[in-house]
């Protein structure tokens, strides 16, 4: 049932900080969705970009696996990647007005993906590319193929990017916060077309975001990120109710909640460490409310959590919601 | 591009070169002093003087003396040269092959070796090759055109003598020959835009390979080939054309020290002797000659960028 | 390659405690070996040009025509010419020229450039309309065409050339200087300023300029590169230079008269002018790279 599994991932930034991402191992599912959160710069669009092959050129994986489907995507060949990416593997980013081309209509940026792993003509791809651009819910889907990215709106290009990553009927979908950049009533709509497509064509979604309303909406499983570590994995209700690692349930209490606004926003003190700075032992500790010496200055376990005094049973930590 | 957008660019280039023949009708009078006198040079004799008055119709008002000038480059009526017989624009159409011939075939060189050298060195950023072009367009920014030019002669008309030194064939003596004689000037000419090209096609790559939508191309299993021409090469061309299209200008005027270097009699050395004469006439007809081509090379500009920037095309 | 890096990494330099930021950026500069050596070259040329005549081996324009088109030798390291002058007495002797010419196109542009440039982007209005025409109208002729129009006015000449060029030149400047101008202008500090009623001169003076002294000293530098590119142009097609004065431009042409008979005698001014257009050329890109300019057209 693992269609995707990284196990012990490890990317360095040479020359800077080795562990920019370690040891990071999770597992996603056929036809769950998996959320990968955490607050900007904690290495989770990393990870998913490192998925697929797809890092800057100025860091590297230097150890781990990424198993898709029983091939290793780390060690396989460069032909043999091409085939897996925008074919098994779809894959949808933020910021949609610069991740798609802006001198090819969006019909043909569909369409590529056919025309490079099925071998379509361009006159059958574009086809296709139509009945995408329906299925995505894009009116005037034969008049829009000829359209450019910026004659369209952010929430309309979203839908084009995700018709592109769909367009070989993948088994599973990689979306790098595909709602960061986006209206709040379209993230809703964006979000909703994701969910409907899960659903209807069995798709397994790899979810980076740091939107825990999107998680507790749309996700099974949960792993929590922070500075470059996997602080949990869990289940998106033992997420919100039983939180494991002090990340999690911090984060739970800067949510905002309705029906509480008299209540204090809950803020996390200061800041992801940066690359190079990380601490020895827990990387949340300096900013940790329960900080222990010392125990949290030693490395911390691996696991379902990464704090040590959770997995010991000395801690004991509240969720945000209760039952 | 719009036809709106067509005809705005249309009537800003007439507008600037309006402006260029006021500017050139100008020029005889800021001479200072008695622009016939000076004109007839020290030796000439008041009758001399005084038929290039007329000539230049320098005894009228200075509105009217415009006007009629001005209403005669309209109708194509340049003037006379004051030492031939013949009129200006036949003295023109005379010279004007040759030399639209190099700048031409110069254009093609800067492009060639300029364009792909410039892709190759931004698509292999920081490799070997890259560092190579980077130095060699360093070095051909700084050199001058007619240097190069005589390092070229030297090396394949006198060391070797596999092309001819010096001279302009027509193509009438045969299509070898013809190439023959133009393959050293316009290289030579064409070599110091192409380092320019090479440089800023490089950046323009480069850049592109940064952008998401490039990433995004590749998860889609684009690659090689493919990438290159369907998502860098025409994102990357946008601001190339603008460049060539400046570049291409500057050509025109670096054919003036080409030509002395082969010894091709085109419209650069008619240019420099009129000026060495003060023959006025011709270098007003070379000027707004040369201001008109680069009009119209803008204008080509701007619609090839039109076509190519699908934001421009639209808007 | 940010400055932050490079500031970061270099070695703390006992100095004033307080450096204008202009002063760091041309230190940071300095300290990159291309740069260095650069600014090595044009220091060099410049002790050549103003100690000439007691540096060169031999008198540069004295003929011996028994010994014409003489090789390399101890006595005549670059050889001879077709009038049996020691050519590098008379390398040396055109270095002169070539930063002399320079400095008088740069001159020209930045005297007519600077203070419309200034005034358009601060006040607007017709003398930037009118202005900003002009440029455009200039800059849409060919440099080379533009000047040897100039020329038929002035007359051929070495100073004539290079105040031809200089015209030339000054629209682009008139340009840089007006779009920087209007960048520093909108800045509140500017408005603050006027608003307390300083005079325009002082405001000039004391906001506007130190804060376009980066654009400004990137575009000089490149010009006089051109410039020196121009004036040997200028000089080979007999429009600049005047014999017996010998520029490197001067020189190739007479080079290239006997190039059959000497042909080395193409590389000593060659090398030499290629040479200082670099050196120019290297440091005014350092100094755009170090601002964060954009690479202009």
């Amino acid at each position: 049932m693992t269609l995707l599994s990284v196990e012990g991932l490890t990317i360095d930034l040479p020359g800077t900080q080795p562990g920019l991402v370690e040891d990071v191992t999770f597992e996603v599912n056929e036809g769950r969705c998996t959320a990968l959160i955490g607050e900007s710069g904690c290495g989770k669009s990393l990870t998913s970009l490192a998925v697929l092959g797809l890092l800057p050129p100025s860091v590297r994986v230097s150890a781990g696996a990424v198993v898709f489907d029983g091939v290793d995507l780390l060690t396989c060949s460069p032909r043999q990647l091409r085939k897996i990416r925008g074919g098994p593997v779809g894959m949808v980013f933020q910021e949609p007005m610069s991740s798609l081309n802006p001198s090819m209509t969006v019909g043909d940026q569909i369409a590529e993906a056919r025309r490079l792993h099925l071998g379509e003509g361009r006159k059958v791809a574009l086809a296709r590319a139509k009945d995408l651009l329906d299925r995505v819910g894009i009116p005037n889907a034969a008049r829009r193929l000829a359209a450019y990215p910026h004659e369209m709106s952010g929430g309309m290009q979203q839908r084009v990017m995700i018709a592109a990553a769909i367009a070989c009927d993948p088994r599973l979908i990689i979306a790098d916060e595909p709602t960061t950049a986006l209206d709040v009533t379209i993230q809703a709509e964006i979000l909703s077309l994701l969910r409907d497509l899960q659903r209807d064509l069995g798709l397994a979604v790899l979810l980076v975001t740091h939107d825990l309303g999107v998680v507790a909406d749309f996700c099974d499983d949960v792993v929590v990120m922070y500075a470059g570590h996997i602080a949990e994995r869990t289940g998106v209700d033992d997420l919100f109710y039983r939180p494991a690692h002090p990340y999690s349930a911090a984060l739970l209490a800067a949510v905002p909640q309705a029906g509480q606004s008299r209540s204090r926003l809950t803020v996390i003190p200061g800041r992801v460490p940066t690359a190079g700075a990380f601490p020895p032992g827990c990387r949340f500790g300096p900013r940790c409310a329960h900080f222990t010496a010392p125990e949290c200055a030693r490395p911390q376990p691996h696991g379902r959590t990464r704090c040590g005094r959770v997995a010991s049973g000395d801690l004991v930590l509240e969720g945000a919601l209760h039952g | 591009m719009g036809i709106r957008m067509i005809i705005r660019r249309l009537g800003g280039g007439l507008l600037v070169l309006w402006l260029v023949s006021i500017l050139t009708f100008l020029l005889v009078h800021l001479i200072p002093g008695d622009p016939a006198e000076a004109v007839a040079g020290e030796n000439a004799t008041a009758a001399d003087v005084e038929r290039i008055r007329a000539e230049l119709g320098l005894d009228r008002p200075v509105l009217e003396q415009y006007v009629t000038w001005f209403t005669g480059v309209l109708r194509g009526d340049l003037g006379r040269s004051l030492f031939t017989d013949k009129t200006v624009v036949d003295s023109i159409a005379g010279s004007a092959p040759p030399t639209l011939v190099i700048t031409l075939m110069a254009i093609v060189v800067a492009v060639l070796v300029g364009v792909s050298a410039g892709i190759v060195a931004g698509l292999t950023r920081g490799s070997r090759v890259d560092r190579a072009v980077s130095a060699l367009a360093t070095l051909g920014i700084a050199m001058p055109s007619f240097w190069l030019a005589m390092v070229l002669v030297s090396v394949f008309s006198l060391t070797n003598p596999w092309l001819p030194a010096t001279g302009y064939a027509e193509l009438s003596e045969g299509f070898g020959t013809w190439l023959s004689h133009i393959v050293l000037p316009s290289t030579a000419l064409g070599l110091a835009t192409a380092a320019e090209l090479a440089r800023h096609t490089r950046g323009c790559v480069a850049d592109v390979l940064t952008r998401p939508y490039i990433r995004t191309a590749r998860a889609r299993g684009a690659s090689g080939g493919w990438l290159v021409r369907r998502h860098i090469l025409r994102n990357a061309a946008i601001p190339v054309v603008t460049v060539l299209g400046l570049q291409a200008g500057r050509l025109l005027g670096g054919a003036i020290v080409i030509e002395a270097v082969f010894g091709i009699s085109g419209l650069g050395t008619l240019a420099v002797n009129a000026v060495l004469q003060r023959n006025y006439p011709i270098i007003q007809g070379y000027v707004l000659l040369c201001a008109v081509v680069v009009v119209l090379l803008n204008l080509i500009v701007d619609l090839a960028y039109g076509w190519i920037n699908p934001k421009v095309r639209t808007a | 390659m940010t400055l932050v890096t490079r500031r970061a990494s270099a070695p703390k330099i006992p100095g004033p405690a307080r450096t204008s930021p202009g002063r760091r950026v041309l230190r940071g500069v300095l300290r990159r070996p291309a740069v260095a050596t650069a600014a090595g070259f044009l220091l060099l040329l410049i002790v050549l040009a103003v100690a000439g005549p007691l540096i060169s081996p031999h008198d540069p324009d004295t003929q011996d025509l028994g010994n014409r088109f003489a090789g390399l030798s101890w006595t005549h390291l670059l050889g001879t010419d077709e009038f049996g002058r020691d050519v590098a007495s008379r390398v040396i002797q055109a270095a002169r020229i070539a930063l002399a010419a320079p400095l008088i196109s740069v001159g020209v542009a930045v005297l007519i450039g600077l203070p419309l440039g200034l005034w358009a982007g601060l006040r607007k209005g017709l003398v930037d309309a009118v202005a900003g025409r002009l440029a455009d109208t200039v800059l849409s002729l060919p440099a080379m065409v533009g000047a040897l129009a100039i020329l038929a006015v002035l007359g051929p000449g070495l100073v004539n050339a290079m105040i031809a060029i200089g015209i030339i030149f000054a629209p682009g400047l008139f340009r840089v200087v007006r779009g920087a101008t209007l960048a520093v202008a909108e800045e509140t500090f500017v408005d603050s300023a006027v608003a307390i009623g300083s005079p325009t001169r002082r405001t000039l003076w004391v906001h506007i300029l130190p804060n376009i002294a980066a654009p400004l000293l990137v575009q000089v530098t490149i010009l006089m590169g051109v410039a020196l590119l121009a004036e040997a142009s200028l000089s080979f097609i007999g429009l600049g230079v005047q014999p017996p004065e010998a520029s490197w431009g001067s020189m190739l042409k007479a080079a290239y008269t006997n190039q059959f008979d000497a042909p080395f005698s193409v590389v000593p001014p060659g090398v030499a002018m290629v040479l200082t257009v670099l050196a120019f050329n290297t440091i005014g890109d350092a100094i755009r790279d170090a601002v964060g300019l954009r690479r202009g057209r």
